[in-house]
C-alpha cells in the first residue's frame, strides 16, 4: 500500500503557494508534457489551475466536469498540492475558503446541480473577501436534467445565486485555449479583488477536445493578494485605503484576522446592528468592482466597416463559434454584421452592448437557454435598437445555418 | 482545406480514441483540430460517435455538418448517417458488420475486414487501430509518421507493438483498397 498523505498541515513539504516562481512553473510544464497539447476543456482548465500557482482543490464528481477533478487528484500530489474529494459541493467550496484563507490558491469545479449548491458559500466567499475560483461545466437543466449535454442555462444563477448585494466576476472560454487562458484570468481576478470569480464553460466545450499552446512564464502575469504591510498591532483585516479592496492576513502567519458571513466592520467582528455598517459593507462589496469595471470587463469585437445600419450579433461561450462561422456566411453575402462577443459575463458589458446599439439596428442574440444575456442586452440597449433572441436547449450548438436564416429573415 | 470526419459504432468500439488519435496526429502534422464525441450512458454497446475536423484555418463552428469522410462499424450508425455524406465524399465500412446495400451515389466507397484482420492479429480489441490504418492510406488527411506515433502514445505500451502491426495492416489493406485490388471495393 502506498501511503496516503492524510492532511496537509501535517506535511513537511506544504508550505503556502506564493506566487511562485519560473523553477515552479517551469516543474508544472515539464509535468504537463509537451507545448502544444490536444486535450479536452476540462482538462485544460486543470492545466491553467496548476499554470496559475493553484495548489489547493476541493470537488465532488459530477459529469460534465469530472475530468478537472480526475486529472488533479492525479497531478496536484505532483506539484505539492492538496486535492480532496468532498462529500458534496457546499463543503468543496467552504474547502477552497479555508485553503484560500490558509495561504493557498484554491478552486473547485462542478455544474448545475452542484452550482446551485454551491450558492450559500459563494456568498461566504463574497462576504469574506475571500479569493477562490468556481468552474462550473454548464450542463441542462433545471435540477439534473441533461448530464451529458452542454448548456448556457448558469449564467444568471452566476451572478444572482446567492442572497444579498455583492458583485464577483464570471467569465466564458469559447476554446479549449480560453480555457486554460481564463482560468489562469480567474485567478489573477480573484487575487486582485479579492472575491469569488466563475468560469462559466459548458458541457460542449468541457469534453471537446482541441489544440492548446502552453504559456510561457514569461506571457502570463500572475497576480497574488495584497499581504498586510501595516505592524501586526496596526493591523485590522477589513480596512481599506482608495482601493477599497482590504490587505489579506494569511491564517496562522501572526496577524489577527477574523472572518464571519454576518456584517462586520473593518476589525472583522460581527456588527449586525447598525445600518450605516452593513450599508458602508455591502456598498464597497459592489464599489470594490464596480469602480474597477473598465479594467475588468472584457470582449471581443468583429465590427464591419462604417458605423451604422448594422446587424448586431451579441455571443458568449461555445456559441460564438456557432456565431464566427454564420458572420463570415452573411458578409459573403453583403450583409453589415457586427458581432460582439462578452468574455466577460460578469460585470455585464452594460457600455459595450449600449455602444453596440449605436451602431446596429437589430441585435439578435442566440444562447443555449431561454432567455438570459438577452436580458442584460435589452437592459443596456435601452430600446435603441431591436433585440431578438435566438435560444436553443437540448443540448447542441446552434447550427450557423440557424444564425444565418434569422438574421436574413428580417432584412427588409 | 478542412476535412469533416465522422466515426460510427457501438459503445465500446474505440472509436472515441480512434478520434482522438486523428485530432493529435493533425496538430503534430501543424493543423488544426477539434473532437468532439457523444455516447450513451452504457459503457459498450450504446450508439457512440466520435467527430473530428482537420483544416489548415482556425475552426469555428466545431461540429460536424457534412462529413466528408464517414466510417461507420455499426448498421445504425451507417443507416443514419450514409445520407449526409457531402458529395464526393468517402465512405469506409467494415465488411462483417455493415450492409451498406446501395451505397450514396457519387460518393467513394470501401468495405474491408477490419475486424476480421484484427481478430487475426489475435485481439479484436485494435479493430479501431486497423481502421485508422486504412482511413490514413485512403484519405491522406493526416501524416502515416504522425498517425502511428499517436497510436503510440495512447496505448499501453505493452500493446504499444500489437497496435502499430494493426495500423501496418490497416494502412496496407487501404492502399491495396485504393489500388482497387480489394473485392467489394466501389
Amino acid at each position: 500500500m502506498k501511503k496516503h498523505r492524510t492532511s496537509p498541515t501535517t506535511d513537511s513539504r506544504y508550505k503556502p503557494a506564493r506566487p511562485f516562481n519560473a523553477d515552479e512553473f517551469g516543474r508544472v510544464r515539464r509535468i504537463l508534457g509537451g507545448k502544444v497539447l490536444f486535450v479536452q476543456g476540462d482538462a485544460a482548465v486543470a492545466y491553467g489551475a496548476l499554470l496559475a500557482g493553484c495548489r489547493f482543490f476541493a470537488g465532488y464528481p459530477i459529469t460534465p466536469a469530472t475530468e478537472t477533478s480526475e486529472i488533479l487528484s492525479q497531478l496536484m500530489p505532483r506539484v505539492g498540492g492538496v486535492c480532496i474529494q468532498m462529500e458534496d459541493e457546499i463543503a468543496s467550496v467552504g474547502a477552497i475558503i479555508g485553503a484560500s484563507r490558509a495561504g493557498v490558491k484554491s478552486m473547485t469545479a462542478t455544474s448545475g446541480p452542484g452550482f446551485s449548491l454551491m450558492q450559500e458559500n459563494i456568498g461566504y466567499a463574497a462576504m469574506t473577501e475571500t479569493p477562490c475560483v468556481i468552474v462550473d461545466v454548464q450542463r441542462s437543466g433545471p435540477s439534473t436534467g441533461q448530464p451529458t449535454e452542454g448548456a448556457q442555462g448558469d449564467i444568471m444563477q452566476a451572478k444572482w445565486g446567492s442572497h444579498g448585494d455583492y458583485e464577483l466576476i464570471a467569465l466564458s472560454p469559447s476554446t479549449v485555449q480560453e480555457c486554460l487562458d481564463l482560468t489562469i484570468e480567474a485567478f489573477n481576478l480573484s487575487e486582485t479583488y479579492g472575491i469569488p470569480v466563475i468560469l462559466l464553460t459548458d458541457g460542449i466545450i468541457g469534453h471537446m477536445r482541441e489544440k492548446v499552446v502552453l504559456p510561457e512564464f514569461e506571457e502570463i502575469e500572475l497576480t497574488w493578494r495584497r499581504e498586510p504591510t501595516k505592524p501586526k498591532e496596526e493591523f485590522q483585516p477589513f480596512l481599506v485605503d482608495s482601493t477599497k479592496i482590504p490587505e489579506m492576513a494569511i491564517f496562522g502567519t501572526g496577524y489577527h484576522t477574523y472572518i464571519t458571513g454576518l456584517t462586520h466592520s473593518e476589525t472583522g467582528y460581527p456588527a449586525t446592528d447598525s445600518q450605516v455598517d452593513h450599508h458602508r459593507l455591502v456598498q464597497r462589496l459592489c464599489d470594490k468592482i464596480r469602480d474597477n469595471r473598465d479594467r475588468i470587463v472584457q470582449v471581443e469585437r468583429d465590427y464591419s466597416d462604417g458605423d451604422k445600419d448594422t446587424i448586431g450579433i451579441v455571443s458568449y461561450g461555445v456559441t460564438s463559434r456557432s456565431v464566427n462561422s454564420a458572420v463570415k456566411m452573411l458578409r459573403q453575402d453583403g450583409l453589415k454584421i457586427d458581432h460582439l462577443r462578452l468574455v466577460t459575463n460578469w460585470p455585464f458589458p452594460e457600455k459595450e452592448v449600449a455602444e453596440l446599439s449605436e451602431r446596429a439596428n437589430r441585435i439578435v442574440v442566440p444562447e443555449l437557454n431561454l432567455g438570459q444575456v438577452y436580458h442584460g442586452v435589452r437592459e443596456a440597449v435601452a430600446g435603441r435598437s431591436e433585440v431578438i433572441p435566438l435560444w436553443k436547449t437540448g443540448g447542441e450548438m446552434h447550427v450557423p445555418h440557424d444564425i444565418v436564416e434569422l438574421v436574413k429573415g428580417g432584412v427588409k | 482545406m478542412k476535412t469533416e470526419m465522422r466515426f460510427v459504432a457501438f459503445g465500446g468500439q474505440g472509436i472515441v480514441l480512434a478520434g482522438v488519435m486523428m485530432g493529435e496526429a493533425a496538430i503534430a502534422d501543424g493543423k488544426n483540430a477539434v473532437q468532439s464525441q457523444s455516447y450513451g450512458p452504457e459503457s459498450r454497446g450504446g450508439a457512440a460517435k466520435s467527430e473530428v475536423i482537420i483544416s489548415n484555418e482556425k475552426i469555428d463552428y466545431p461540429m460536424v455538418v457534412q462529413a466528408d469522410c464517414l466510417v461507420a462499424l455499426s448498421q445504425p450508425g451507417y443507416d443514419k448517417y450514409a445520407d449526409e455524406i457531402k458529395p464526393g465524399g468517402t465512405i469506409i465500412v467494415d465488411q462483417d458488420l455493415v450492409d451498406a446495400g446501395q451505397p450514396p451515389e457519387g460518393c467513394a466507397f470501401y468495405s474491408l475486414p477490419f475486424a476480421r484482420t484484427a481478430d487475426r492479429l489475435g485481439n479484436s480489441i485494435v479493430t479501431n487501430v486497423v481502421v485508422l490504418g486504412s482511413v490514413c492510406s485512403i484519405t491522406r488527411v493526416v501524416t502515416r509518421e504522425n498517425l502511428a506515433a499517436a497510436v503510440k502514445s495512447n496505448v499501453p505500451s505493452k500493446f504499444a507493438e500489437l497496435n502499430l502491426q494493426a495500423f501496418s495492416e490497416g494502412y496496407r489493406i487501404g492502399q491495396e483498397a485504393l489500388s482497387g485490388k480489394t473485392a467489394g471495393n466501389k
